[in-house]
């Protein structure tokens, strides 16, 4: 299978990353836009996805700090989302 | 006493680490790869970029087979001190509670800090004075120190914050401007600040001394016992 793993920074975690990106698209006439999160996207192909949530546990992701959310390539939903 | 200072690729500052441990005893390299620590008293995890820091800082070199040994090692009551990226791999590793995350400023920082001793109840902390300030540089991009709000509550009543920078001076965002932290059993340490560039008049400030002289003092002590 073809997933994506979608990082992002846990909620309620400052996101300065995401504060800058905020801050510069009313620059360029972008406004009414809130709650900006700059996270990462892993893509790999995987034999067995029923792995894949103790992979994003152990490695991909730092369940204290992030949360992650598993999609098939192809779009549709795959493990679902995880809080951790 | 022996220290052994740990190269992982992309390490940077094992050698300032090295010749900082040689002011207080013996000190030698122990190579990423290898799994044999070498009968040292103290692991130092130094600072650099451990394994290119991809993915996030830290999170490769904690599958580093002397980690392995680290971690039993730490287990088993040896002391060990992580500087900067290696505070970065311990609290990766899970041998230190929380995370550090990119600095509020989002830019790489590089300058000097005045630090107060939160508490000499430590084997890194013993002989500094009480209330000592340090004056250490820091140089990193992602140094924000974070744990969650019970977590640091508990570290803060557990006494487990070693180092604090000194009002006005918390360079990244740390949370309770938190430089430095122990785990509950009190024998493994990391902080933000680099003690080993600061050891030498030569270069400036030596606030990073009391640092090494307190983990000698300890181990002669315990020897002794």
């Amino acid at each position: 299978m073809r997933a994506r793993v979608l990082v992002k920074p846990k909620a309620g975690i400052l996101d300065p990353q995401g504060q800058a990106v905020e801050r510069a698209l009313p620059a360029l006439g972008f406004t009414g836009v809130r709650n900006v999160h700059v996270g990462r996207l892993i893509e790999l192909d995987v034999e067995d996805p029923a792995r894949l949530p103790e992979m994003c546990q152990r490695l991909l992701t730092n369940p204290l700090i992030e949360d992650y959310e598993i999609v098939e390539a192809d779009g549709t939903n795959g493990a679902g989302s995880h809080a951790a | 006493m022996k220290f052994g200072v740990i190269r992982f690729p992309g390490s940077c500052d094992e050698v300032d680490a090295l010749l900082a441990c040689r002011r207080v005893g013996e000190a030698v390299i122990l190579w990423h790869g290898e799994r044999d620590l070498q009968g040292v008293d103290c692991v130092v995890v130094p600072g650099g970029f451990s394994y290119g820091d991809y993915l996030r800082v830290g999170a490769i070199a904690r599958f580093a087979p002397v980690m392995e040994e680290v971690a039993e090692f730490a287990a088993a009551g040896g002391l060990v001190l992580g500087i900067c990226n290696g505070f970065q791999v311990l609290c990766e590793a899970g041998l230190l509670p929380g995370a550090l995350l990119p600095n509020t400023s989002l830019r790489f920082i590089f300058r000097q800090v005045e630090l107060e001793v939160v508490t000499r109840d430590s084997p890194f902390t013993g002989r500094c004075e009480p209330a000592e300030r340090l004056s250490i540089p820091v140089k990193h991009t992602t140094g924000r120190y974070y744990a969650p709000d019970g977590q640091l509550a508990r570290m803060e009543a557990a006494d487990q914050v070693l180092l604090r920078y000194a009002p006005g001076e918390n360079p990244n965002g740390s949370l309770n401007d938190i430089a430095g932290v122990c785990n509950e059993q009190r024998n493994v340490f990391g902080l933000m600040p680099h003690p080993e560039h600061a050891v030498d008049p030569l270069t400036g400030p030596t606030g990073g001394l009391p640092i090494f002289e307190s983990i000698r003092a300890h181990v002669a002590d315990a020897a002794l016992v």
